[in-house]
């Protein structure tokens, strides 16, 4: 390890740390906003369901970096190309979670709603979805984690992130940069699940903590 | 002209079938790059977490967080720290893909043994079980669905992730990609991507037919209603 190598080069970690944060947060959040639609419904019409979740596995299995060369011609080597890409992957995540959360709202509770004369999008924004939450967020929580982490795979398209620091650290055989490169993929990641942790507490002030 | 236009010109184009860097080569040494590092990683989770499902409480719990905590682990930096100590050693790509692999295996071993009915827990206490046969004979059996969801996502990510193998020198369906890449060819590096998706919807197949076969036949009664 090189420490001063750290203090010397804080500007350009920082730089990498902001983009990589940037592009594994926004895909999630991106597919999170798709998913919310796509599970309600897929929660409502059962039928609509086993389709849905043959797609997502499948697309699921695309390599991260087959899917961003996948998108090379029509993006170009640009942010884009990634956050598209990890914003696919989230998606196959977030999505079966939006759905189990749904279900696993009992039907008591429904009828309870129902009863009180709720109306279908009354019923599903103030009982259902908040019911949803603490399952919505721990598919979020896997997008969020795994997009900051496959982040750094946009680097070998060309995208800046941290994966800089690897792929720079390999080539010049410098363990140090590699090291730091690793250490805040973790951090940014673990502090991000953390954020969400501290979110979903707030959003579901109800629930028991273990 | 697309993705798919390129890569399929360039999988078909008979020149790509022959030689030692042909793509029947490549997809073999992918298939070997990929099955080693599951199988180690599954004689390690399986174990593991039957063992913490089994135990289940706090220990769990802690257990199941930093699983996930583990998936934050860049894949590519282990791989490129690794090689800058290591040079080209079999550790090199080993390990990488066995950490990646270990925590789906690892939580949903857990998850599905932690998951089964109390009730039939007491049930095979009370028909005179010891632990080894209730673990053995009960609570795997019941959580192989479970357990083979995690090996088929485990499989899927080591897979596509073992593409990137071939950026430290290695062989594999990578090296079309990162040769392609540059040498400013969009072909090779289209059609090697198309064929690791092949592969890995061959996994998706397979898991699809083995949990078919292994489940337990009191089990897919069950699963077939939850579905």
């Amino acid at each position: 390890m090189m420490w001063s190598w750290i203090p010397g080069n804080w500007p350009l970690i920082w730089q990498l740390t902001r983009e990589n944060a940037y592009l594994g947060v926004v895909p999630a959040l991106v597919g999170l906003v798709i998913s919310l639609p796509l599970g309600v419904v897929a929660a409502r019409w059962r039928w609509f369901y086993p389709p849905m979740l043959a797609a997502v596995n499948i697309l699921y299995a695309v390599p991260s970096l087959a899917l961003f060369i996948a998108l090379i011609p029509a993006f170009g080597l640009t942010d884009t190309t990634v956050v598209i890409a990890l914003t696919v992957f989230s998606l196959c995540v977030i999505l079966p979670n939006v759905v189990a959360g749904m279900r696993s709202v009992p039907p008591a509770t429904r009828q309870a709603a129902t009863a009180m004369g709720y109306g279908w999008l009354r019923r599903l924004v103030t009982v259902e979805l908040p019911l949803a939450t603490p399952v919505i967020i721990a598919g979020l929580r896997i997008a969020v984690v795994a997009g900051i982490s496959l982040a750094s795979v946009g680097q070998l398209i060309g995208v800046s992130s941290l994966g800089y620091l690897f792929i720079d650290g390999l080539q010049r055989s410098f363990p140090t940069e590699i090291w730091v490169g690793l250490f805040l993929v973790i951090v940014l990641a673990l502090v991000c699940d953390l954020i969400l942790i501290i979110i979903r507490r707030a959003l579901t002030p109800w629930a028991v903590h273990s | 002209m697309s993705f798919f236009s390129y890569a399929w010109d360039w999988i078909t184009s008979s020149a790509n079938w022959h030689g030692s860097d042909s793509i029947p080569h490549q997809v073999l040494a992918h298939i070997g790059y990929s099955a080693l590092p599951l199988l180690i990683a599954a004689v390690i989770a399986i174990p593991a977490g039957v063992a913490i499902g089994h135990r289940g409480g706090r220990l769990a719990n802690v257990v199941i967080n930093v699983a996930n905590a583990w998936r934050s682990i860049p894949t590519l930096g282990l791989l490129i720290l690794l090689a800058v100590f290591l040079g080209f050693s079999a550790l090199t790509w080993l390990l990488p893909l066995v950490v990646l692999a270990i925590p789906p295996i690892l939580i949903n071993a857990a998850a599905g043994v932690a998951g089964v009915d109390p009730g039939v827990r007491d049930a095979a206490t009370g028909v005179g079980m010891t632990t080894w046969q209730q673990i053995l004979r009960v609570e795997v059996p019941i959580a192989v669905p479970l357990i083979l969801l995690g090996l088929r996502t485990s499989a899927i990510f080591v897979v596509a992730t073992a593409t990137i193998a071939a950026y430290i020198g290695l062989g594999g369906l990578g090296r079309f990609i990162f040769d392609g890449l540059a040498s400013n060819e969009y072909g090779p590096v289209a059609g090697g991507a198309l064929l690791v998706v092949f592969l890995a919807v061959l996994v998706l197949v397979l898991f699809t037919v083995l949990t078919r076969l292994l489940t337990p036949a009191g089990l897919r009664q069950q699963a077939e209603t939850e579905n």
